[in-house]
C-alpha cells in the first residue's frame, strides 16, 4: 500500500527543528523540538500530539522536504489518537464518499476542478473564465480527500485518492486547474508523498488567474483597495504559490496591508478548530486574526478557500471588513462583479 | 336538497355549503395514514354566529360536527368518524387584537400561523408567538386543541401553555369566554387567578366544543438568531447534552434529529439549538455559555459543533421550516406520518434505537425528530416515517410500524401526542380509572348528545 | 394523463395557496371558493380521485380545474421537487377533459370561436387590425419588430386604447415597428391552458410559418400572455424568435431620452401580470419605468412580485367567466388591496388584467377613487 516517504535522519541532523520551531501553537526550543520530531519518527509518545491543532504549517516550515504534518498524522493514526469528536470525523467522510452526483461539464484537455465546492459554480464565469468554461468536474468523485489530515486520518486518502486518480484517468484530461488549493496540495504535494500517480499536471488556479489576467491586462482597471489574505491551511502544502497572491493584487492593483498574522505567520479560520477543539482555541485565534486585520486598516478580506470564507466572512463583515474570494476580486478589476 | 342542506346554506350562505362528491372525498381524508371516512356535508363558516347556528342544528338533527383547521395532524383527527358536518375554520381568520405592551394576540379561530407570524413581523416586528414547524398554513386553534409545540416550547411549554385566552362555541350552541377575558376586556391568561376551565377544551380536539376565538401570547422578537448543531454519535449522551444545554438558560429552542439521509447525517445524533440577541455582544455571550458548557464533550472526543455550511444555515433558520415538509417526498410518494409521544429526555436512547430497528424491520425510510419543551421536562420524539402514497404495501409498513411504537410508548412511560382513535383507545384503558371517570364526566356533560366530533376521546362503558 | 406518475406525491401541505411571506393565501380560486378543493393541493388530491375512477367527471369538478387561474402561485410557493409542474399538472387534467369532450360550455364556446373566426369574439379576421386604423403604425414590411397585439388587444375596446398606447410610444422612441393587422393570428395561449393541445399546436404553427415567412426576427408583444407562449412554448415547435415583452423595450428607452418625461404627480402601485412575473421572472422593467416618472409615488400592494395576486383573468378565465363574479372574485380582491394601500392609480401590464381590474373597480363602486391604467398610458400622460 501507499507509505509515507519520511526521513527521520534529515530530522536527526537537521540545523533548526524550524517546523516545530516555528509553530504558532507550541512553544519549543530547537533541542527540543528536534527530539519530539524524532520522538514521533521512531513511534514514542510526545506530547506534540496533544499540542498541534493541524494547521498544516509546519509542512511549510521544513526545508529540508521532509513531511512533518504528514507523519505526526500518521502517527496519530496508529495511535488511536483523534483530533475531531468521532462524530464530526463521521460526517466529514461521509460527506466526502462518493454518490454517483457528480457534474462534469464539457471537458477538454484543459479541466477546472470545482472539488465539490458548490461556490465555484457562480464564481467560474466571465472573461476569466471565457476559454476555460464550461470544461469543468465537481463532485466527491473528483474531491482531492486532503481534509482527512485534519481528523488524523491518512487511510481514508490513500484508500479514495488513487479511485479519484482513476475517475481523472478515465476523463482523459492532461492539465487540472484547481480552484481550491486543497486540491491542488493534494495532487501536488500530499499524493507525491505517499507515491500515489496522479496522471496529469496540476495547475494552481492562482498561476490561472494570473495568466488570465495578463491577458486581460488593458481590461484592468486598479482597485485600490487595502485588502488582508486570509490563508487557508491547504496553502502551506503549495507555499511556492503563496507567492502569486502578491504578483495577482499587484496587476489589480490592490495593496496587500503589512500585518502581523499573514505569509508564514498566517491564522487559521478558525472553522477546523472549532470542531476539533472547542470554543477558546476557535475565539482566540479569530479574534486575533481579524482584529490584525482591522488594526491596519483592511477595507477587504480576500479568502482563498471558500470554506474559510464560510466560517470567518459574516465575523469580519460585522467589523466592517467586506468578505471576497480572491476569484471575485479579479472579476471585480476587470469591472465584471 | 336535504332538510340540514338548506338550514346550512340559510346560515353560511349557498356559496360555502357542499355535498357534492369532490368536497366529500377530500374532506373525508387527512394526509396520514388513517381511513376515510365521509363527512355528510362541509361548511365555511364565517362568524361566530354561524357556528353557533350550525351547533345548534346539529344538536337538534342529531348530527356530529367535526372543527378542521388546515387538516395537517396527520392522524385523523379531523376525518369525521361518524359522518355529520365538517367546519372548515379557515374563513374566520381576522387577527383582531394584538395588544402590545401585554404581549398577547387575539385571533379568530381559523387564523393561520404563518398569517400571524407575517403579521407580527410587519406591524409589530419586537414581538413574535411560538410558531409549530407544521406548514404556516396549521391554524393556530387547531394547534393549541392538539397540544401543538413551536419555536418557543424549548422556553415556554407546549403551545397550550401561551394561550392568553378562549372563546368558544359549546356543544349547547352557547358562546362561552375562558381565563381573564370572562372577566376582564384583558385576555391576559388562560385561567389564573380564577378556577383553569381552558383543559376543557384544550387537548379534546374539539370534542368539547369548537374555539373561534383565541389569545396567543406574544414574546420579545430579537434581532439576530442564530443556530448550532452539536453532534455526537452516542444516542446514550443525549440526555446530558440536553441537560447542559438547558441549563444555561441559553437556548431559545432545542430540537434533535437522527435520521440517514442525506449521508453527511449517517449514525449521528444532531442537537441543535437556537440562540437570539439584540446585540451580538448578546448573542456571541449565549453562544459562549452554551459551547462552554458542552466543552466537556468535545475534550472526550465524544461530540462536537459541526460546521453548517453557509447554504444549510437559511433552512435551519426559517420558520416554519420547510425542510420538515420535505420529508413526504423523500419516497417519491407525497406522505409521511409519525407518532410523537411527549417523554421523558432520559428516555431518548431507547427512542433513537427503537426508531432504527423499526425502520429497518419494514424496510422504512425515517427521521428522528425531537423538540425539547419547556426547560427539559420532556421532549416530543417524532417516529417519523416516510411513504409512498401509491405503494400500498409501504403504507401497510408504516402502519404496522407506528403500532409498534404506540405499545412501545406506554412501556417507556410515554403519553402519546395527538393521538389516533386506536391511541386514544389506549390511553383511556391505560389512565388512572378515575381520571378516565372524570374525563367521561366532563365529556357526556358538556356533549349529552354526543355531537362533536365524535369517535374521539369516546367513552366505551 | 401526463404527469400522472407525480400526480400522488402532493402532501396537501398547503404552502402553493399562500404568498412566500405567509401574509396570506394567494391561490385566487381558493381565495373565492374557500373550498379545500378549489387550492392546488385539492385539485391533486381530486385529479388522482379521479385517474382512479373514485369521483366522476361532474360538472362542479369541470369548475374546479377550469377554475384554474395558471398564475403559478402554487409553482412559486409549493416546497416539493415537482413544483414547477404543477401549472402543467392541472392543463393535462383539462386536456383530458377536452379529449373526452366533456368541459364546462364557456370553454367548449372559447374554443369552438378560435376554431372559428381565429378569435374568442367572434369577429372577423379583416377587422382585427382595426385597431390601428388612426394611427401611424404600419403593416409589418421589415421592420425591426413585429408589435403582436394578440386577440385581446385587437377587439375589446379597453384593450385596443392600450394597444394604440404602446405601439405609439414605440414609434415615438423610433422604434421601427409594424404590425400583421387582418393576417395575425390568434397566439393560442389560452387554448394551451384550456387543454386544447391540438388547437395550440395548430395555431402555433400557423404563427410561425407566418412569421417565417415576413421574415420575422424579433418580436414585440402587447400581451404577457402572447409573450410566454412565443418565448416559451413556441421555440419547442421550430419558432425560435427574440421575444419582448413592450416594457422590456420601453425601460431602456426612457433613460436614453427616446422618451422625454415631464413631471407626472401620482400615487401609483403595480400589478404584476402572473405570465410576465411567476411565468417570465420579469418583475423589474415595469417597475422602473413607473420609477423613471418624475411625481410617480411608487407603492407596493403586500401581495407583490413573486406573491402578486392574480386579477383572475388567466388560464383562460378572462373569456370563461368561471372563476368570476361575486364580491370575492379575484379582481374584487385585488382592487380592494390597492384601495387599501391608498393608490390612487393601479398599474397595469397586460390587457387581459386591465379589462378584469377595470371591471372590478366598477363592481366596487369606485371609479372616483382609483384608476387602472396601463404602464404605457401613465408614460404617455407623462410624456413632454
Amino acid at each position: 500500500m501507499y507509505e509515507l516517504k519520511f526521513d527521520g535522519s534529515l530530522c536527526q541532523t537537521c540545523p533548526t527543528a524550524d517546523c516545530l520551531v516555528k509553530c504558532q501553537y507550541m512553544d519549543l526550543e530547537k533541542d527540543e523540538a528536534k527530539k519530539q520530531m524524532v520522538n514521533i519518527w521512531e513511534g514514542k509518545d510526545s506530547f506534540v500530539f496533544e499540542g498541534c491543532v493541524t494547521c498544516y504549517a509546519c509542512e511549510e516550515y521544513c526545508r529540508r522536504g521532509n513531511h512533518p504534518f504528514y507523519l505526526i498524522t500518521e502517527k496519530r493514526e496508529e495511535k488511536g489518537l483523534l483530533t475531531a469528536p468521532r462524530a464530526i470525523t463521521k460526517q466529514w467522510i461521509n460527506i466526502g464518499e462518493p454518490q454517483g452526483k457528480f457534474k462534469v461539464g464539457k471537458p477538454g484537455e484543459r479541466v477546472l476542478s470545482f472539488g465539490f465546492m458548490p461556490e465555484f459554480f457562480k464564481m467560474a464565469k466571465g472573461r476569466l473564465f471565457q476559454k476555460a468554461m464550461p470544461s469543468f468536474i465537481f463532485g466527491q468523485e473528483f474531491f482531492c480527500n486532503v481534509v482527512y489530515i485534519h481528523f488524523a486520518n491518512t487511510s481514508i486518502i490513500k484508500k479514495r485518492l488513487p479511485m479519484i486518480m482513476e475517475n481523472f484517468r478515465k476523463l482523459g484530461v492532461k492539465e487540472v486547474v484547481c480552484l481550491h488549493d486543497e486540491c491542488y496540495g493534494s495532487f501536488a504535494h500530499l499524493a507525491p508523498a505517499y507515491g500515489i500517480e496522479v496522471p496529469f499536471k496540476p495547475i494552481h488556479y492562482f498561476e490561472f488567474l494570473y495568466e488570465r489576467l495578463k491577458e486581460l491586462r488593458n481590461d484592468i482597471k486598479p482597485l485600490n483597495f487595502k485588502v488582508a489574505y486570509q490563508r487557508p491551511c491547504s496553502s502551506r502544502l503549495s507555499p511556492d504559490k503563496h507567492r502569486l497572491v502578491r504578483d495577482i493584487m499587484d496587476l489589480i492593483g490592490v495593496r496587500l496591508v503589512e500585518r502581523e498574522y499573514q505569509d508564514e505567520n498566517a491564522l487559521c479560520c478558525g472553522g477546523i478548530y472549532a470542531m476539533c477543539f472547542g470554543y477558546d482555541l476557535a475565539n482566540d485565534v479569530q479574534r486575533r486574526n481579524m482584529d490584525d486585520m482591522a488594526k491596519h486598516g483592511a477595507e477587504y478580506c480576500v479568502f482563498n478557500c471558500p470554506a474559510c470564507q464560510g466560517t470567518l466572512g459574516e465575523k469580519v463583515a460585522k467589523m466592517g471588513i467586506k468578505p471576497i474570494h480572491m476569484i471575485e476580486l479579479c472579476r471585480m478589476a476587470i469591472g465584471e462583479a | 336538497m336535504t332538510d340540514i342542506m338548506h338550514s346550512l346554506a340559510d346560515i353560511v350562505g349557498e356559496d360555502y355549503v357542499s355535498s357534492q362528491p369532490e368536497e366529500i372525498y377530500f374532506y373525508a381524508r387527512d394526509p396520514g395514514l388513517m381511513p376515510p371516512h365521509e363527512p355528510d356535508y362541509v361548511v365555511v363558516p364565517s362568524t361566530v354566529e354561524e357556528i353557533q347556528e350550525i351547533v345548534r342544528l346539529a344538536n337538534r338533527e342529531k348530527t356530529p360536527v367535526v372543527p378542521m383547521g388546515a387538516g395537517l395532524a396527520l392522524t385523523g383527527l379531523i376525518i369525521p368518524l361518524k359522518g355529520g358536518i365538517v367546519i372548515d375554520m379557515k374563513r374566520m381568520n381576522r387577527i383582531l387584537e394584538v395588544n402590545e405592551g401585554a404581549r398577547y394576540a387575539i385571533v379568530e379561530g381559523g387564523t393561520s400561523q404563518g398569517q400571524l407570524s407575517a403579521y407580527l413581523e410587519k406591524n409589530y416586528p419586537r414581538l413574535r408567538h411560538s410558531i409549530p414547524d407544521a406548514p404556516p398554513t396549521a391554524t393556530i386553534a387547531a394547534n393549541v386543541t392538539i397540544h401543538g409545540q413551536g419555536r418557543l416550547t424549548q422556553q415556554r411549554g407546549f403551545n397550550s401553555d401561551m394561550v392568553g385566552g378562549l372563546e368558544v362555541v359549546l356543544p349547547s350552541g352557547e358562546v362561552c369566554k375562558i381565563g381573564s377575558c370572562a372577566l376582564s376586556f384583558g385576555w391576559f391568561s388562560k385561567g389564573p387567578p380564577l378556577p383553569d376551565l381552558s383543559g376543557l377544551f384544550l387537548g379534546w380536539f374539539g370534542a368539547t366544543g369548537i374555539i373561534t376565538k383565541l389569545a396567543v401570547k406574544l414574546y420579545p422578537r430579537k434581532k439576530f438568531r442564530d443556530v448550532e448543531i452539536f453532534v455526537t454519535d452516542r444516542g446514550e449522551l443525549v440526555p446530558d447534552i440536553v441537560y447542559e444545554i438547558t441549563h444555561t438558560e441559553m437556548a431559545e429552542d432545542v430540537l434533535i434529529f437522527t435520521q440517514p439521509m442525506p449521508l453527511m447525517f449517517r449514525d449521528n445524533h444532531h442537537v441543535s439549538f437556537y440562540i437570539t440577541g439584540d446585540t451580538d455582544e448578546e448573542l456571541e455571550f449565549k453562544r459562549k455559555l452554551i459551547w462552554k458548557a458542552l466543552d466537556r464533550f468535545i475534550k472526550a472526543k465524544d461530540g462536537g459543533f459541526m460546521g453548517i455550511p453557509p447554504a444549510m444555515k437559511p433552512t435551519l433558520l426559517e420558520m416554519p421550516q420547510r425542510s420538515a415538509s420535505r420529508l413526504a417526498d423523500v419516497k417519491r410518494g407525497g406522505g409521511f406520518e409519525y407518532s410523537g409521544p411527549i417523554i421523558m429526555v432520559e428516555k431518548y436512547p431507547e427512542c433513537s434505537e427503537k426508531l432504527k430497528e423499526l425502520a429497518s424491520q419494514y424496510g422504512l425510510a425515517y427521521s428522528g425528530m425531537v423538540r425539547v419543551i419547556d426547560g427539559g421536562h420532556s421532549m416530543m420524539f417524532a417516529f417519523a416515517f416516510a411513504f409512498n402514497r401509491s405503494d400500498p404495501d409501504m403504507m401497510e409498513n408504516t402502519r404496522k410500524a407506528l403500532k409498534e411504537v404506540s405499545d412501545f410508548v406506554l412501556k417507556v412511560g410515554g403519553v402519546y401526542w395527538k393521538p389516533t382513535v386506536e391511541e386514544q383507545r389506549m390511553a383511556l384503558e391505560n389512565m388512572d380509572p378515575n381520571t378516565r371517570k372524570l374525563m367521561k364526566m366532563i365529556k357526556e356533560n358538556l356533549d349529552p348528545n354526543g355531537i362533536m366530533n365524535p369517535g374521539n376521546w369516546e367513552f366505551i362503558s | 394523463m401526463k404527469y400522472e406518475e407525480i400526480v400522488h406525491r402532493c402532501f396537501r401541505c398547503g404552502y402553493c395557496k399562500l404568498t412566500g411571506d405567509y401574509i396570506g393565501f394567494n391561490c385566487p380560486t381558493y381565495r373565492k371558493f374557500r373550498f379545500e378543493t378549489y387550492s392546488p393541493g385539492g385539485r391533486m388530491w381530486l385529479i388522482r380521485a379521479w385517474l382512479n375512477d373514485e369521483i366522476k367527471n361532474t360538472e362542479r369538478f369541470q369548475q374546479i380545474l377550469f377554475s384554474c387561474a395558471t398564475c403559478a402561485n402554487c409553482v412559486e410557493h409549493c416546497v416539493f421537487p415537482f413544483s414547477e409542474d404543477l401549472v402543467n399538472i392541472f392543463i393535462a387534467a383539462r386536456e383530458e377533459m377536452v379529449n373526452n369532450a366533456v368541459i364546462p360550455p364557456p370553454v367548449r364556446d372559447y374554443l369552438k370561436n378560435i376554431n372559428i373566426s381565429g378569435n374568442p369574439y367572434k369577429e372577423p379576421a379583416d377587422q382585427r387590425g382595426d385597431w390601428a386604423k388612426d394611427s401611424s403604425i404600419e403593416i409589418y414590411d421589415g421592420h425591426e419588430y413585429l408589435f403582436y397585439v394578440g386577440c385581446v388587444g385587437s377587439y375589446d375596446e379597453r384593450a385596443k386604447k392600450i394597444a394604440r398606447t404602446v405601439g405609439n410610444l414605440l414609434l415615438r422612441a423610433g422604434v421601427s415597428i409594424g404590425i400583421l393587422g387582418e393576417k395575425e393570428n390568434c397566439d393560442g395561449n389560452e387554448v394551451r391552458a384550456l387543454g386544447e393541445a391540438g388547437l395550440f399546436q395548430f395555431l402555433a404553427q400557423q404563427n410561425i410559418d407566418l412569421f417565417k415567412e415576413r421574415g420575422i426576427k424579433k418580436i414585440i408583444t402587447l400581451d404577457p400572455h402572447a409573450f410566454n407562449a412565443f418565448k416559451n412554448d413556441y421555440p419547442g415547435l421550430g419558432g425560435k424568435f427574440e421575444v419582448y415583452h413592450y416594457t422590456q423595450i420601453l425601460t431602456s428607452l426612457i433613460p436614453s431620452h427616446e422618451l422625454p418625461l415631464k413631471e407626472y404627480r401620482a400615487k401609483v402601485t403595480y400589478h404584476d401580470p402572473c405570465y410576465l412575473g411567476r411565468h417570465n421572472g420579469e418583475y423589474n422593467a415595469p417597475r422602473k419605468i413607473l420609477e423613471s416618472i418624475p411625481g410617480v409615488e411608487l407603492i407596493e400592494m403586500p401581495h407583490h412580485g413573486e406573491n402578486a395576486f392574480c386579477c383572475g383573468g388567466g388560464g383562460g378565465n378572462f373569456f370563461t367567466d368561471i372563476l368570476g363574479g361575486g364580491e370575492d372574485s379575484p379582481n374584487r380582491i385585488r382592487v380592494r388591496e390597492a384601495l387599501d394601500m391608498g393608490a390612487r392609480i393601479l398599474a397595469v401590464a397586460c390587457p387581459l388584467c386591465a379589462r378584469m381590474l377595470d371591471d372590478a373597480v366598477k363592481a366596487e363602486e369606485k371609479e372616483d377613487q382609483l384608476e387602472v391604467l396601463d404602464v404605457a398610458e401613465i408614460v404617455t400622460r407623462a410624456l413632454s
